[in-house]
């Protein structure tokens, strides 16, 4: 029994297999094509001629893919979307997408608010407008194959979004793809139905990204496998559910590398630093999840509400180049050689310096030929150094939630270049394998429920709120595959309504357990 | 008089984030309903105080209730003609425009959603020139005007004018209606005319958003003075302290956020600790033991890169923020308005001392 995790990134496609025990067997490097699939053809054939195993001993296969984002940013292959809200006689005084970016409000082929949804309370707003979701679904068949419904505090009762989905169902045949808000987004009705639109249009791009990774598979030999697709909180989810909801896969490298580091080091609670070629990612590690970030996630343009890892970004890494500016000071980054540092850097017969270069002069890093970043000026080696180290620490103490000092986790291939001892840092790790800590992150992954509800602590204790909130998220997980005896509270949190009479409180908690 | 349209509302918001003081809620859901209105309606004429007849009836509006449930249920965009008729069978005169009760936070944006939709022009002044977070606490009411009769609705229709005998009572049974209505609801109240507006009013308030919005925006866009600098200037602010959050004590009492936040110095501020306390809007900035600003004189913390403000929900460890001060309007200053807004009646126990004083080296310390 064995697990192939793969992660497609911007430069490279990363995959390894682990055992039962977890442990790598096999990992490798290989770069990203144009045509991502036969990258990850190249990557899974060359693992498996690693590992020696045989292909049907690989029962559960891991993909963490960029898709979705791309296709977000650059327009493409998103697909027309008929947008659905219930929520009027309210919300109409915000019109769906009223602050999108002109180019991609076309995915939005056709809209309507209709009566109905719900007050903070479950109290019905106004009685569902059934005859009106009836005539605008009428109006958008054949038009149309995907549909978003959002409705105003879904979040809370979701039966208003079930109903007009079945209507839907109904009138527009069986194979329509219906998206509705209650199951994507979280609090805030805009950016919830932002993300739901986003989801409907990515529909085709999950078939394709789906059936690409299962036909690659296939090709390969591994026709036994289960697969599954990272989600940016750190979990798994199915191929059925990758194409329902294939929005949630947004984010899920930096995530996965992150969650990665956590495995291979056992540590649970840090600060992980993945180190590539021209950028730094700071993530924060929490009870083994990466935290999430209370940003609202703009993609595209468009404004979300739902869950995306804290993560810093700088332009530090193994092939930024280094130079002393005019006022005497020595800089490194933000620019860099890239993937060009295997012929520009000075360790590798080029000409420029890099921060691969310095730590080679320094001592820290035996690569290329140590000779060549002998000429390096002792004091200008040091100094950048210096810098490197004051750019990592001043990130490092901006995810911090506390004074005390924390653990630190390094991975990613330019890792050489940083220095091991940080200060506000307890302790450094430095890994096996850390150089495909995505891949790793995507193949150990668990499956999660999330829960959210308002609660009035004067009308429900809150030890009991809390109780039944951690009950139905442990339940919501193991519906998502997790074995219910390894399901865990992995988050929760309640936080008090401002402005609002009472006691009220927005309840969120999130469960996970391992994947059976 | 001039014309606000998309672009204009973009840097009134931005400002309104700042003039909010840590509070006010995040104009976001205001701004969608003000784009939504202007691009159904088109753009609101902005009108000076001074160009206002002194008999003319004017209507502040604004949400009352939960920015939370505001997040979901937005509003139905029919609310303000609802408010302008009750209203205006009320008094049994025609209504001349709108105008904001509160420039800071989110209900800076209701008013330009209801100029539009109404085709009132909105008078550039407002009754706090920033965030406070109660209905009596405007300079409005030095001018003896009551908030009364208050006009109220939900998206739904359901309506109430209410006649109390205090401000006191307005806030109490507006309250409850407002949770039997879901928990956000649009209210018009201090109804005055043209001459008590120049009388009491904070004057040109909406343009000073725009402005602040604006600074914050092109900060980066000029090159002739450091950033900090710049923006500073650009808003007539006091640089207060340069810090990292390295703390925040949150309880909560009521509908009211209350707590401190424990900035550690850095840049020119090393080796200096700050303290700045909180219930929803910034009450005081202490450093290192000296109070150098307390309410009603606006406390600011903005992001030290962007400049983009900070509210006090999103506070957390480590963020480095600038706070900064800015001058509250002078009716604030006088004995009525800090009897209304002054540092005791939010629990600081301290004379109010205007900031620019302090900022010379004034006594003041604790």
């Amino acid at each position: 029994m064995y697990k192939l995790g793969i992660d497609v990134g911007g430069t490279n496609t990363d995959a390894v297999i682990i055992n039962e025990r977890r442990e790598v067997v096999a990992e490798v490097k290989y770069p990203t094509t144009d045509d991502v699939y036969d990258g990850i053809i190249h990557a899974i054939r060359e693992v498996l001629k690693n590992s020696g195993i045989q292909r049907s001993e690989i029962t559960q296969a891991m993909l963490g893919t960029t898709q979705c984002t791309n296709a977000i940013v650059e327009r493409r292959h998103l697909a027309k979307v008929g947008l659905i809200r219930i929520g009027a006689p309210a919300t109409t005084g915000i019109p769906p997408m009223v602050d999108w970016p002109e180019d991609i409000q076309a995915v939005v082929e056709d809209s309507l608010v209709i009566r109905g949804g719900f007050e903070f309370d479950g109290k019905e707003l106004a009685q569902l407008d059934l005859d009106a979701a009836r005539s605008f679904f009428e109006r958008i068949k054949g038009r149309v194959q995907s549909v978003a419904i959002s409705c105003v505090f879904s979040t809370i009762r979701s039966d208003h979004e079930l109903a007009v989905a079945q209507l839907c169902r109904e009138i527009m045949g069986e194979h329509v793809h219906i998206s509705i808000s209650s199951e994507i987004g979280s609090m805030g009705l805009i950016e919830r139905e932002n993300a739901t639109i986003l989801n409907a249009a990515l529909y085709q791009v999950a078939e394709r990204f789906t059936e690409g990774f299962a036909k690659s598979l296939a090709d390969e030999g591994i026709s036994h496998a289960k697969i599954y697709l990272s989600q940016n909180d750190g979990t798994l989810m199915t191929m059925e559910h990758a194409r329902r909801y294939p929005i949630l896969t947004i984010a899920c490298g930096p995530t996965n590398s992150i969650r990665g580091a956590s495995y291979l080091t056992h540590v649970k609670n840090a600060i992980v630093i993945d180190v590539g070629g021209t950028t730094t990612d700071f993530g924060v590690i929490q009870n083994a999840f990466p935290r999430e970030s209370s940003a609202a996630a703009v993609i595209g343009g468009v404004r979300t509400n739902f869950r995306m890892p804290d993560i810093i970004s700088i332009g530090l890494g193994g092939g930024s180049i280094v130079r002393r500016q005019p006022d005497g000071r020595v800089t490194v980054g933000p620019d860099s050689v890239g993937y060009k540092i295997t012929s520009e850097a000075l360790v590798f017969g080029g000409q420029t310096v890099t921060a691969t270069d310095i730590a080679v002069k320094l001592g820290m890093a035996n690569l290329g030929d140590p000779s060549l970043a002998a000429g390096i000026d002792d004091d200008f080696a040091v100094q950048a150094m210096d810098a490197i180290r004051e750019m990592v620490e001043e990130c490092l103490d901006a995810l911090k939630l506390s004074n005390e000092d924390v653990d630190v986790i390094l991975v990613g291939g330019g890792s050489i270049v940083l220095p091991k001892e940080l200060a506000g840092t307890s302790h450094v790790y430095t890994p096996d394998h850390s150089g495909c800590a995505n891949a790793i992150g995507a193949v150990i992954s668990k499956v999660s429920g999330n829960y959210e509800q308002l609660v009035d602590y004067n009308q429900i204790p809150r030890e009991q709120a809390l109780a039944q909130a951690k009950q139905e998220a442990a339940r919501l997980a193991a519906a998502a595959g997790a074995i219910p005896e390894t399901v865990e509270i992995i988050e929760a949190e309640d936080v008090p309504l401002a402005y609002c009479v009472g006691n009220t409180c927005r309840v969120r908690i999130k469960a996970a357990g391992d994947l059976a | 008089m001039r014309k606000i349209g998309l672009n204009e509302v973009e840097d009134i918001a931005l400002g309104a984030s700042l003039l909010g003081a840590g509070g006010g809620g995040d104009p976001y859901y205001g701004k969608l309903m003000a784009i939504g209105a202007i691009k159904e309606c088109g753009p609101v004429d902005l009108v000076d105080p001074e160009e206002v007849p002194d008999d003319a009836i004017l209507l502040p509006i604004a949400m009352m209730g939960a920015p939370t449930v505001l997040c979901e249920k937005g509003t139905g965009g029919n609310e303000y003609q609802v408010i302008y008729e009750m209203v205006s069978q009320y008094l049994g005169k025609p209504i001349y425009a709108v105008m904001p009760m509160e420039a800071g936070g989110v209900n800076s944006m209701l008013p330009i959603a209801a100029a539009a939709r109404l085709g009132l022009p909105m008078v550039d002044c407002d009754g706090m020139g920033r965030a406070f977070p109660e209905l009596q606490m405007v300079t409005f009411t030095i001018g003896g005007v009551k908030a009364t009769p208050m006009a109220l609705t939900d998206e739904k229709g359901n309506s109430a004018i209410f006649n109390t005998i205090t401000n006191k009572w307005t806030e109490e049974l507006a309250r409850a209606v407002t949770m039997s209505c879901g928990g956000s609801v649009t209210v018009g109240l201090y109804v005055m005319t043209g001459a008590v507006m120049k009388a009491f009013g904070v004057k040109n308030i909406v343009t000073r958003s725009e402005m602040l919005g604006r600074a914050i925006r092109c900060v980066k866009d000029q090159d002739s003075l450091p950033p900090e600098e710049a923006f500073l200037r650009s808003c007539e602010g006091y640089r207060l302290f340069r810090g990292k959050i390295v703390d925040v004590l949150r309880e909560t009492n009521g509908a009211f956020n209350l707590g401190r936040i424990l900035l550690e110095g850095i840049g020119g501020c090393r080796g200096q600790t700050a303290e700045v306390s909180f219930q929803n809007e910034n009450l005081a900035a202490v450093v290192n033991g000296e109070i150098k600003a307390t309410v009603p004189d606006l406390i600011c913390l903005v992001d030290t890169e962007t400049f983009t403000p900070v509210t006090t929900e999103a506070l957390k460890y480590g963020k480095r923020v600038l706070v900064v001060g800015l001058k509250c309007c002078e009716m604030w200053r006088s004995e009525r308005g800090l009897e209304l807004v002054g540092p005791r009646y939010f629990g600081v126990d301290t004379d109010y001392i205007p900031l620019e004083e302090r900022a010379k080296g004034g006594n003041g310390y604790v």
